[in-house]
């Protein structure tokens, strides 16, 4: 019965790390920033509104580079 | 009351994340279907959407419910935004030529061998598989494929569907799209390659990034000029960074390998 319990917990964590972390870890760093960034900016109308897509449009380009495909032997 | 913009952007988004998951779900489900035989096949995907359509609302209603409103956008905004960063960096690498294309062909192909494989290795447990008319195996396929592929959507029903109040319509959005691609899928048989599921992913990656970004800031405080017509605006400025990162991308591509001389 633990064993199920023990198997069933550690699916359940695997499925979310899988799901929010997965291949790429900096899309999830680069969304604790966000949320970060807009706490600390709070009512700060125009930063917030200019910042938060921006931080999410660098974090983007950058995963997406890293996932390019590279020539054979680099 | 809830503006239209972001009622539009809301069901769009459901209805697209819907339809891209439900497509890869109903190929598998044609597979087992050709393959073991549609009864059980369509049990299976049935069992799978009522066990998806009890979850959203076991999880759902109680956050909808009794999380306070800011705090439930900071989480769900955060969640979407996760969500909708990853289908828009797998869209711009496929659509650039970084990543294949996804193939519903061959996926129905690899189903298909899959299951007639388990018939040729072992005829004597097929037949233990097959109680009362019913194949057990065909069953287990079609449910697993529309509960993995559903479980994404009902994440996104679930997210969007709390952070506006509106479970039932986000709910229906998805079953809307199900029902859209059963139909379309009964009437093209089974060529959902011509589905453009890449260009709906990239859709609909830019409007949960949109969503995301806009819930994590309302929930955290931050004064979106013009409120809700903030998300049109943010949809707006992602639809440009996405044609321009994936035009750049297309940049980035390795020259081919050169041909191999081996003319001997």
């Amino acid at each position: 019965m633990t064993g199920i319990v023990v198997r069933g917990v550690k699916a359940f964590g695997k499925f979310w790390w899988d799901f929010l972390v997965g291949d790429t870890p900096e899309l999830f760093l680069a969304t604790g920033i966000i949320v970060a960034l807009a706490f600390l900016i709070d009512g700060e109308r125009l930063v917030g509104v200019i910042l938060l897509p921006l931080v999410a449009a660098a974090f983007l380009l950058a995963s997406t580079v890293r996932g390019r495909r590279r020539a054979p032997g680099r | 009351m809830h503006s239209t913009s972001s009622t539009i952007v809301l069901v769009l988004a459901v209805f697209g994340a819907s339809a891209v998951e439900m497509v890869e779900a109903l190929t598998i489900v044609v597979a087992a279907g050709v393959s073991r035989g549609w009864r059980s096949a369509l049990e299976g995907a049935a069992a799978a959407a009522a066990v998806l359509g009890v979850l959203v609302a076991v999880v759902g209603v109680p956050l909808v419910r009794y999380i306070p409103l800011d705090a439930l956008r900071v989480v769900v905004g955060a969640l979407l935004l996760v969500l909708g960063l990853s289908w828009l960096r797998k869209a711009i690498l496929r659509s650039s030529g970084h990543k294949d294309l996804h193939d519903e062909d061959k996926i129905y192909a690899d189903t298909v061998a899959e299951l007639s494989e388990t018939d040729t290795v072992s005829a004597a447990p097929t037949q233990a598989r097959v109680h009362s008319g019913r194949d057990s195996l065909a069953f287990v396929v079609a449910f697993k494929g529309v509960f993995l592929e559903g479980t994404e959507v009902v994440l996104i029903v679930i997210s969007l569907g709390a952070a506006q109040h509106r479970l039932g319509l986000a709910a229906l959005a998805a079953a809307a799209a199900v029902v859209v691609v059963g139909v379309v899928g009964v009437l093209v048989s089974r060529q959902l390659s011509e589905v453009p599921e890449n260009t709906i992913k990239t859709a609909v990656g830019i409007m949960l990034t949109s969503f995301g970004i806009f819930w994590v800031g309302e929930g955290a405080g931050v004064n979106w000029p013009g409120s809700d017509l903030a998300i049109p605006v943010l949809v707006g400025f992602f639809i440009v960074v996405t044609v321009a990162y994936t035009a750049f991308m297309r940049t980035k591509l390795p020259a081919p390998a050169p041909e191999e001389s081996t003319a001997t």
